[in-house]
């Protein structure tokens, strides 16, 4: 009888560093041991510690191994399968105030003891590829309950009751959702599940699909019940292999057991899913785009009425959900609403889950109540900022969202607060900044990123979105005025008025946050023509102080437009006409002669 | 699947397989498996316990591995610990002992004197 479990991570995060050859190897020593019909390897999704990988944990103990080398495998396998003993060279260690404090179990890690998860709760538990692990961990038994023993409209109500919103961006609550397309009385009604995840940095719709693909399944057929349904499809990117790959097999596996298709339970009730995969682009995120995709057509946005609930997909009312909404649909169902309902603030009821990246100690995905302030995000969680640099400000939301500025750290996160300091839950996304990021730039980096996906549809954002960012690019290369400033602010808001999907009308939010918050940056890139965080190129110089130098000519020699002149034992100068400002002569001055100004 | 009672066939069945990731067992049964102990046949007192603890739906135990005790003489040796009470240790154990130490000492509550180290001694 098996009696340990090593769990090795096979999400997208640590399957690129080698954790596939990682399990073979640890399949391999456990026969060389002759272990295995005591030790069985367990291939899951992500554990949200992708930074630390390859992860492994084995159970019972739940000993965790972070950063695992195949070389390390077969000790893993004599010293802890076959003797008991843990290796502690490998075992995952916390940053505790400079010291690094050895944390031998999962559950013990500062990242993972606030976490609350609903939605990734059997993210690293179970092998995805599995459908009777997850029918262990209860699965299906939400779908049998509801076919057995609720109304359509009982599942409705419940969820409207639990005050889930959704996920994938605008927060819209779920139960009206699903009322609304449950009004229209037509014979072809449609589910889809949006797993296009298009913001930058974002990663956790993928991570469920990873590690969970049949929570999504059981709660798509949940929706088709309440609906009246009969058919979804889960429209999700061709980037993301592994979250295809256990889809396919999960649907598959379900058919099988039927779990899907015909008569499910006996009770009658047919429903089937299929996969379409989207080719990445950011607008077929967008639920009107992502509808005409499936169609086959160009994914380009429609006006709004109708809505999908009424008009959707081959023009038949289509309830769409984010992977995450529907993540939540079958804890729901099986614990009530008041459960789900006691998570979370007044208005946002529940768990979210972030992904946490940019200037942080821990990156990886966290999943926290809602109403969790940023500060216990960041600090607790994340870990703080690395290098002992300063906070300076968080994004949420992604392109379509804004900077938070380090006074709302203390803020509660949910739906609303955000969208009152002008940032926006989005799908997730979390990138935290310091000190040495220009807010300037970070706002050309997100419309950069809306130029390009813009579909080009309409005007607004086509052009409007273009001209923001030549201000931009004229602010960042020292030529900008205050008039600009002013202008930039009024383009904003005409294309959040006029543009005509979500897209274009959250495009500006960066550019308006920093503003409001880092008016002073912008400032200083237009008045003084001087880049605070030192970061604008165009904006700085490097200059090497006479009374440092020892006219080593180190710079000099790696310098790679030889812009450095200057004698032996003599001080140097750089020729501020031909330097391309790489840096390298700063990096490279062991007496610190060269700074940047 | 044709009706709820399959489902549940299926997740009574599996329960117990990946029990063991979850269990945040009140009692730990460690089992000492250095050199010595795995010479003295710790192997299959290790696989008993696992066993019987999944057989006898001992719910609350998870069975662990551990290194050298420190009393190879007296291996494989098995320690029970159980929150708030004294840990209990087994010496000498055998496969066949283990179905006992499961029911009345796991289940039962109450630790089989004539298996302990004291009655060794
Ligand atoms: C440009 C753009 C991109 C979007 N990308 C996504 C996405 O990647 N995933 C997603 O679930 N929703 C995305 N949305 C939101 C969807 O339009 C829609 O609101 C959502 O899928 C509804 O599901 P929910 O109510 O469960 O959140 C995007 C919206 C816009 C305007
Ligand atoms: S706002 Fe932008 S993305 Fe949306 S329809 Fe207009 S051009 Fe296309
Ligand atoms: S910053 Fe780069 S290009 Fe400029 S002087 Fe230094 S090494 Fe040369
Ligand atoms: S991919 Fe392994 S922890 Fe995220
Ligand atoms: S050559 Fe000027 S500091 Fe090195």
């Amino acid at each position: 009888m098996i009696r340990t479990h090593v769990m090795i991570c096979g999400g997208t995060g640590c399957t690129s560093s080698d954790s596939p050859k990682i399990a073979e190897a640890m399949e391999q020593e456990i026969v060389k041991l002759g272990l295995q019909d005591e030790v069985k390897v367990v291939r899951t999704g992500c554990f949200g510690l992708c930074a630390m990988g390859p992860v492994m944990i084995v159970y019972p103990d739940g000993t965790f191994y972070s950063r695992v080398k195949v070389s390390d495998v077969p000790e893993i396998a004599s010293e802890h399968l076959l003797k008991g003993r843990i290796v502690e060279r490998l075992v995952h260690r916390d940053d505790e105030a400079g010291e690094k404090v050895e944390v031998p179990t999962l559950k013990d890690i500062e990242f993972y003891k606030p976490q609350l998860r609903v939605a990734l709760r059997n993210c690293g538990v179970i092998n995805p590829e599995n459908i009777e692990e997850y029918i262990a961990m209860d699965g299906y038994s939400a779908l049998g309950k509801v076919l057995t023993e609720m109304k359509p409209e009982e599942v409705i109500d419940l969820v409207t009751k639990s005050g889930l919103r959704g996920r994938g961006g605008a927060g819209f609550p779920t139960g009206k959702k699903w009322l609304f397309a449950s009004f229209n009385k037509t014979p072809h009604k449609y589910v889809v599940c949006n797993a296009d995840e298009g913001d930058p940095g974002a990663f956790m719709d993928r991570s469920v699909l990873e590690g969970d693909p049949h929570a999504i399944l059981e709660a798509m057929c949940i929706a088709g019940y309440a609906i009246d349904a009969h058919q979804g499809y889960i429209y999700v990117r061709a980037e993301y292999p592994i979250a295809v790959h256990r889809l396919q097999i999960a649907i598959k596996q379900a058919r099988e057991y039927g779990l899907l298709g015909k008569d499910i339970f006996g009770t009658g009730f047919d429903f089937d899913i299929d996969v379409r995969l989207g080719a990445g682009a950011f607008v077929c995120g967008e639920e009107t785009a992502l509808l005409t995709s499936i169609e086959g057509n160009r994914g380009e946005p429609k006006t709004k009425p109708p809505f999908p609930a009424n008009k959707g997909l081959f023009g038949q009312p289509t309830i769409i959900n984010n992977v995450e909404t529907l993540a939540n649909i079958p804890q729901i169902i099986l614990k009530g609403a008041e459960w789900f309902a006691s998570m979370g603030t007044e208005g946002s009821k529940g768990t979210k889950v972030f992904a946490l990246g940019g200037k942080i100690n821990n990156t990886g995905l966290v999943e926290v109540p809602l109403g969790t302030t940023l500060r216990q995000i960041i600090y607790d969680i994340g870990g703080g900022i690395p290098d002992g640099k300063a906070f300076k400000a968080v994004q949420t939301g992604g392109p379509s969202g804004g900077c938070i500025p380090a006074k709302f750290l203390d803020l509660p996160i949910d739906y609303e607060n955000l969208k009152s300091i002008g940032a926006m839950m989005g799908s997730g996304g979390m990138i935290v900044m310091d000190e040495t990021t220009c807010m300037v730039d970070v706002a050309r980096f997100y419309l950069d990123f809306t130029v390009d996906e813009s579909c080009g549809k309409c005007v607004p954002c086509r052009i409007g979105t273009r001209r923001l960012l030549e201000m931009l690019d004229k602010i960042t290369s020292g030529n900008g005025t205050l008039e600009d400033l002013d202008k930039m602010e009024e383009l904003c808001h005409y294309i959040q008025a006029n543009a005509l999907c979500a897209l274009g009308q959250t495009a500006p939010n960066p550019v308006l946050s920093t503003l409001k918050f880092f008016r002073d940056e912008y400032e200083a890139h237009v008045v003084e023509k001087r880049c605070p965080a030192g970061v604008c190129k165009k904006l700085l110089h490097y200059e090497i102080d006479p009374d440092k130098c020892r006219g080593c000519t180190a710079c000099a020699r790696k310098c790679p437009v030889n812009a450095i002149n200057g004698v032996v034992k003599q001080p140097h100068v750089i020729d501020q006409a031909k330097c391309i400002k790489c840096g390298t002569c700063m990096d490279t001055c062991r007496f610190g002669a060269i700074s940047k100004k | 699947m044709k009706s709820l009672e399959e489902l549940a066939a299926i997740r009574n069945k599996m329960k117990d397989k990946v029990a063991l990731r979850e269990k945040e067992g009140d009692i730990r049964i460690v089992v000492g498996m250095a050199t010595c102990g795995i010479a003295a046949g710790a192997r299959p007192v290790l696989n008993a316990f696992v066993e019987e603890v999944s057989k006898q739906h001992a719910d609350n135990a998870t069975v662990t591995q551990t290194g050298c005790i420190g009393m190879c003489r007296l291996e494989p040796i098995v320690e029970v610990f159980e929150g708030g009470k004294e840990r209990v240790t087994y010496v000498k154990v055998k496969p066949a002992m283990v179905p006992r130490i499961v029911k009345e000492h796991i289940l039962g509550g109450r630790p089989i004197t004539e298996y302990t180290i004291g009655a060794a001694e």
